[in-house]
């Protein structure tokens, strides 16, 4: 697909997203279309690093509570809209990133794993021993009353661009998935991404042929932590009530690890696909079943693809076609 | 006026300090049997990791597998749980081969242990979970057994069987082990695959076999290490995510795959956690083993007793 058409498709499926909360009633669909959304983004957010530069990271779920707890210090301290609480939520935990990166990335991947591990507690900690944010209670954020710019009211019964919070939420969403595919598409074709390849590939060899390996690193970290937190920026606002527990849990790591393991990690596209089918599967196993059942398909799923099919879906796709030819 | 204040003052400091030190002494007790406790979580690991480089971190979690085991036949049967621990380690060394047999043909064949090969034991860790929690729900568990309640005092130290039996089984399991690994062909082949694998494969011993068998004999030490984790704390399915901290840190601090060193790192760990409970509060205590092993991957990689060649600098 050419540069223009894919911004055309990207801007389309904006378009429609918003057609869609104008048009679509049950609220249902957006509620899971959420979830289903952020798991993608989360999963590429992963994917930057340990799909092309093959750094494993466990503690997604630190970016992602960070960014959630950031937003709630922003409101706390001077009331930040949704907008801004988002945008904060992702600059803080793009310097955590930061500041991760040039602790542990000197070091072997494994042990840049344990040590995102290892940052997720220690977070998770010093929340829990916060009291301005709530502690281990946690912290309730109320949306505002008809909010408005420059005079457009955004949310409200009538004459505004979107019914309720649910419908602006899952727009909000859809916007931050399709730049999140933008900048991973660009990612993938640029000097950078090609960068993060050969670093993956073998990181003494790039280093030798004057890859700057280290530097490489910590953009890449910089970039998935920040995607991360803006996910996590946008949580409190959706769930209306953070605590710990929910912002920091493990369960936010595995599916941010999962998605892409399942889909594929060489291109943008895997993480996409695993977010899909993954995320679906999710909703409808927690409707019929069970939520705890879900975590054990993603586990399964998670065993089994990276035994019998490492490439993932992607990986299947291509076996099936070249068989066919 | 205020002379006469000054015997009571006196009295008065002496018995904080009293109070403080006995506080103290106790602390310093427990961490020790604390850390006595975490050697026991964190040995086979450092088998796993240390020696073998695979990143078993579903380690706590065949941990809990086992304490469930240890809980479905101490409730049944009323078995002592460190029998049943015993009793289980075999099928535990067992499932341990198993899980290699999988690791080594899946990944560490083709050289893809360092992402798939985490994915794989990150995947295991939640199917674990997940169905010990359809089992047997989100409900604390515990053991009975007559030594559990006992609590002498000696002079002004509490010293609480609960957490002084599996100290002692702790101790022996660990030092077992470390003589095992320093005196027996086997352990010193176990060392030797850390060493040089390649060489290894020269004189005619096949490395895959022998990590097979380590791998083995460190998921057997879960199944006791299980029944101490059920004797010290109730359990839940996902208690062992609290232990996944711990036992890295212990590991990497003691210098990759050196049993005294994991020993050690255990009991520093254990004094520091429990002086933090005392005096700060316990809802600060999980970030000493995270903080602890962040500050040491940042700065000596290599461990209190590191061994040669260590790769990570």
């Amino acid at each position: 697909m050419s540069t223009n058409r894919f911004y055309m498709a990207i801007g389309g499926l904006a378009v429609l997203a918003y057609l869609a909360t104008a048009f679509v009633d049950n609220q249902y669909y957006f509620f899971a279309g959420f979830a289903i959304l952020q798991l993608m983004v989360m999963a590429l957010a992963w994917n930057i690093l340990g799909g092309y530069a093959g750094y494993v990271n466990f503690g997604s779920a630190a970016f992602f509570g960070l960014g959630a707890y950031a937003a709630i210090v922003a409101l706390q301290l001077f009331g930040a809209t949704l907008f801004t609480q988002i945008l904060i939520g992702g600059c803080f935990a793009g310097l955590v990133g930061l500041a991760t990166g040039y602790l542990t990335l000197r070091l072997r991947g494994v042990y840049f794993a344990i040590a995102t591990l290892a940052l997720l507690v220690v977070a998770e900690t010093l929340i829990v021993n916060w009291d301005y944010v709530g502690g281990a209670a946690g912290a309730y954020v109320l949306p505002k009353r008809n909010p408005s710019i420059l005079g457009i009211i955004i949310v409200g019964k009538n004459d505004a661009l979107f019914g309720n919070y649910k419908e602006l939420l899952f727009f909000l969403m859809c916007v931050i998935a399709l730049i999140t595919i933008a900048v991973c598409r660009y990612v993938e074709k640029s000097k950078f991404g090609r960068g993060l390849e050969a670093l993956r590939d073998n990181e003494e060899a790039a280093e030798s042929m004057g890859v700057p390996t280290l530097k490489l690193k910590l953009i890449a970290t910089t970039l998935s932590a920040s995607v991360m937190g803006f996910t996590g920026g946008i949580f409190p606002y959706y769930m209306t009530f953070v605590d710990p527990i929910s912002a920091f849990n493990l369960d936010i790591s595995v599916n941010a690890l999962a998605m892409p393991l399942i889909g594929g990690t060489a291109t943008w596209l895997g993480p996409v696909l695993g977010a899909i089918v993954l995320g679906t599967l999710q909703q409808v196993i927690t409707v019929t079943i069970s939520s705890s059942v879900n975590l054990l398909i993603v586990g399964l799923f998670l065993v089994a693809f990276v035994i019998f099919a490492p490439d993932g879906f992607l990986g299947l796709i291509k076996k099936f076609k070249k068989r066919r030819d | 006026m205020t002379g006469g204040l000054t015997p009571v003052r006196q009295i008065f400091s002496g018995i904080a300090a009293l109070f403080s030190f006995e506080l103290l002494i106790n602390a310093l007790v427990i961490g020790l049997l604390l850390g006595g406790f975490y050697a026991a979580l964190s040995i086979g690991l450092s088998i796993s990791f240390g020696l073998l480089d695979i990143v078993n971190i579903a380690h706590p979690a065949f941990i809990i597998l086992g304490a469930f085991v240890c809980f479905i036949f101490n409730s049944l049967y009323g078995f002592d749980p460190i029998l049943i621990g015993l009793c289980f380690a075999p099928v535990f060394f067992f499932l341990g081969t198993l899980i290699y047999r999988v690791y080594y043909g899946s990944f560490e064949k083709t050289g893809a242990e360092a992402l798939r090969g985490l994915a794989f034991f990150f995947g295991v860790m939640f199917i674990i979970e997940v169905i010990l929690i359809m089992y047997f729900g989100v409900d604390f568990q515990m053991v009975q057994a007559e030594y559990i309640d006992y609590k002498p005092s000696l002079g002004f130290v509490d010293l609480p069987f609960r957490m002084f039996v599996p100290f002692v089984i702790a101790m022996i399991m660990t030092l077992g082990l470390q003589y095992f690994s320093s005196h027996t062909f086997f352990g010193r082949a176990m060392q030797a695959v850390a060493q040089d694998s390649l060489a290894l494969r020269l004189m005619a011993i096949d490395p895959a076999r022998i990590k097979r068998i380590a791998f083995g004999i460190s998921l057997a030490t879960c199944s006791i290490a299980g029944a101490l984790v059920v004797i010290v704390i109730p359990i839940e399915p996902s208690v062992g995510r609290l232990y996944i901290g711990q036992v890295f840190a212990i590991v990497v601090l003691g210098g990759l795959g050196s049993q005294s060193g994991t020993l050690i790192a255990a009991m520093l760990l254990g004094l520091t956690e429990s002086l933090i409970t005392t005096f700060f509060g316990p809802s600060w205590s999980p970030a000493v083993a995270f903080g602890a092993l962040i500050l040491v991957l940042a700065f000596k990689p290599t461990g209190i007793l590191g061994r040669q060649g260590d790769t990570r600098g």
